[in-house]
């Protein structure tokens, strides 16, 4: 498989009124041309941000320590997303190599512009093409992610379309440029069931189609389960887990992942009790210290826990694990 | 005392005029023709999507959005009251004995007040207590049972986490000793550990205090964890209804199998085996004729386009509303 991007040792801060707050802390992840990763935690636990910085999209409090290192694969070479600081050379990786979809399609467009325009604005800031050609492109994206008669619904608004139609001319837009890696930040949270499903079956047809890589952030596990490759579970700023779908939700390893499980209403078991994890997640001003997550965790092993931060142990070739529990598994 | 129905609707409509002048014909019915019985001390569910009428519906049952057809009688043995004509006096003492849950705990706490005012409000709006003491002490009992401390309730709202905010929801809801709670998506904004508590805490509360909850929901999961009885909702009208076990072992309705099927499964090797539904929700404003589901329904025949199906008895509590369901339970 082609690598798309590699992330090493992400760590971001935001400096603010109260303090610098850590908001991803020590991240190292991979991923591959035609592969889902879903990212996953909680409000507050980094994914969105970490998933700007693959941009270099964070606010311009976002200060990157000098170790953090993202290189995205093109095919003229590896390009050092976070070096980058000229809007120019910036446009080559936001929009171009990659593209975000975000929660709340209303949002996203502007509500005075007709979508066709956004649509044909966006294509020829990437490439050299008429407005007539670009237009062209849009009808086609369009009719591509199942919008009926695309030809009209280009000069239509925002506001026009329902909200599943909505998303898909957001994905629709987000394509156009034919992107390596799409970003979709909780995509199909605001959608009904039954149009979150055609979302989701649209979304893998066009990894197929396009061979993209997607990182897909959502909190909602049983949509990790259905698209995703590989899941990686976020916590307070840290990467606790990442493996394989299937070995994450069948087996999952970190005590965290484990109470993100119990805690979900599960329909082949309507007698098993939801067992929330204890506690809140702690505010990111008063970072526990050691295992981030040793202030909820029912598995503490003792006095390490809050004294040292967990390693990440190998529980086979594709399966990681930050958690003291494992500590002796890594060295063997 | 558990057979006993503390709300009944009959036939109950809620319809909204559109337009003025010349189009004040028009009329969008949220709520079209509904009929159910909520026990006394039950958690009864209403699902459907966005447009359903599901949270017309809940408005309705607590006077308000007005009834315009149909009747709605509630009775909590001490008092029975016709919801479609209540007397100022009447109306002021059913605001006491039902209450209503937000979805949004950021938007629905005032940020200048503090947790104790907020939870007072109620009392001192409807005049429940006359003294300062009285009411301070009524707080403290509500505030203890839903797990706040006196510490919060010296604070202002942005001072808590979404669980716990809306923990502050259920206790201001709580004060006034309602007997009937329309909870309208109330865990739906939160993450899946806090929505656990926060679900066990209603459960709770349900029991300590005998109250009957009209839960709203969008989330099958939820409902099928929470709910005894389940009643699904498509344009306006129920389709099915039944006792959440036997309606989640052998739903009948084509529309509540199709919704349910796309809830996403967390087997990943479950993947593809939905039963997709096609197209959108209708616009109430433009509805289509016979059976409203006709335009989606995969089992559709002639029948199903001119005559709308009533709801009828399948298997005691169970009643279904679609003219074939005896046939696609016999194929099945």
């Amino acid at each position: 498989m082609d690598r798309l991007i590699d992330v090493e040792n992400l760590t971001l801060q935001f400096r603010t009124d109260e303090g610098l707050i850590t908001a991803v802390d020590n991240v190292s992840f991979s991923l591959d041309r035609g592969e889902v990763m879903g990212l996953v935690g909680e409000s507050g636990s980094g994914k969105s941000v970490t998933a700007k910085a693959l941009m270099h999209l964070n606010a311009s409090n976002a200060i990157y320590s000098p170790e953090s290192r993202i290189t995205l694969h093109t095919d003229s070479g590896g390009i050092d997303v976070l070096s980058l600081s000229r809007a120019g050379d910036l446009k080559v990786v936001r929009g171009g190599a990659i593209s975000m979809i975000f929660q709340e399609p209303m949002a996203s467009f502007a509500p005075s512009i007709s979508i066709g325009k956004q649509m044909i604005e966006q294509l020829q800031l990437h490439a050299e093409m008429s407005k007539a050609q670009a237009r062209e492109i849009a009808i086609e994206m369009l009719d591509r992610v199942g919008i009926s008669d695309p030809s009209s619904r280009v000069d239509q608004y925002a506001f026009e379309l329902s909200g599943g139609m909505r998303q898909r001319a957001m994905i629709a837009m987000a394509l156009s440029t034919k992107p390596r890696l799409l970003i979709a930040d909780e995509p199909t949270t605001a959608l009904d069931v039954t149009i979150q499903a055609q979302v989701i079956d649209l979304m893998k047809e066009l990894v197929d189609e396009f061979n993209m890589g997607i990182v897909f952030i959502t909190h909602d596990l049983g949509v990790v389960a259905q698209t995703a490759d590989k899941v990686s579970v976020m916590y307070l700023g840290r990467l606790i887990e990442e493996g394989p779908v299937r070995e994450v939700i069948r087996d999952p390893r970190h005590p965290y992942t484990k109470g993100l499980l119990a805690a979900l209403p599960r329909l082949d078991d309507l007698d098993a009790p939801l067992t929330p994890v204890p506690g809140d997640i702690p505010s990111p001003l008063e970072r526990p210290t050691g295992c981030v997550f040793n202030t909820r965790c029912g598995d503490v092993t003792g006095p390490v826990c809050s004294a040292t931060v967990p390693l990440e142990e190998w529980i086979d070739p594709a399966h990681r694990v930050s958690c003291h529990l494992y500590a002796d598994r890594g060295a063997s | 005392m558990s057979d006993d129905i503390l709300i009944s609707a009959a036939g109950l409509s809620v319809g909204y005029r559109l337009g003025k002048g010349l189009f004040q014909h028009l009329v969008l019915k949220a709520v079209d023709n509904v009929s159910l019985n909520i026990k006394r001390g039950s958690f009864f569910g209403l699902v459907g999507e966005s447009g359903s009428g599901k949270t017309t519906l809940g408005r309705a049952l607590l006077n308000a959005v007005p009834i315009t057809g149909g009747n709605a009688t509630y009775d909590d043995g001490d008092v029975t009251y016709d919801l479609t004509a209540l007397s100022k006096d009447e109306l002021g003492d059913y605001r006491r004995r039902a209450q209503l849950i937000f979805q949004d705990p950021y938007a629905a706490l005032s940020p200048r007040m503090t947790v104790r005012d907020i939870i007072a409000e109620p009392l001192e709006v409807m005049k429940i207590t006359s003294s300062r003491e009285t009411t301070d002490e009524r707080v403290r009992e509500i505030a203890a049972r839903c797990r706040l401390n006196l510490e919060h309730l010296r604070r202002f709202p942005h001072a808590f986490s979404g669980g716990q905010r809306q923990r502050i929801s259920i206790a201001r809801a709580l004060v006034s000793r309602p007997q009937f709670i329309v909870a309208d998506e109330a865990v739906a904004a939160l993450d899946v550990s806090i929505q656990a508590d926060v679900l066990n805490l209603l459960k709770q509360l349900q029991g300590e205090m005998d109250l009957t909850f009209m839960f709203i929901s969008h989330d099958l999961s939820v409902v099928a964890h929470t709910c005894d009885h389940v009643a699904v909702m498509y344009l306006g009208r129920l389709v099915e209804t039944a006792p959440t076990r036997q309606l989640f072992a052998a739903p009948k309705h084509p529309y509540t199998k199709a919704l349910f099927s796309a809830i996403p499964s967390l087997n990943p090797d479950d993947r593809g085996l939905a039963q997709r539904l096609e197209g959108e929700i209708p616009s109430p404003t433009n509805q289509p004729s016979g059976c409203k589901f006709h335009t989606r329904c995969p089992h559709v025949i002639d029948r199903c386009r001119s005559e709308e199906p009533q709801l009828e008895t399948a298997d005691g509590a169970h009643e279904v509303s679609c003219h074939r369901w005896q046939e696609l339970l016999a194929a099945g």
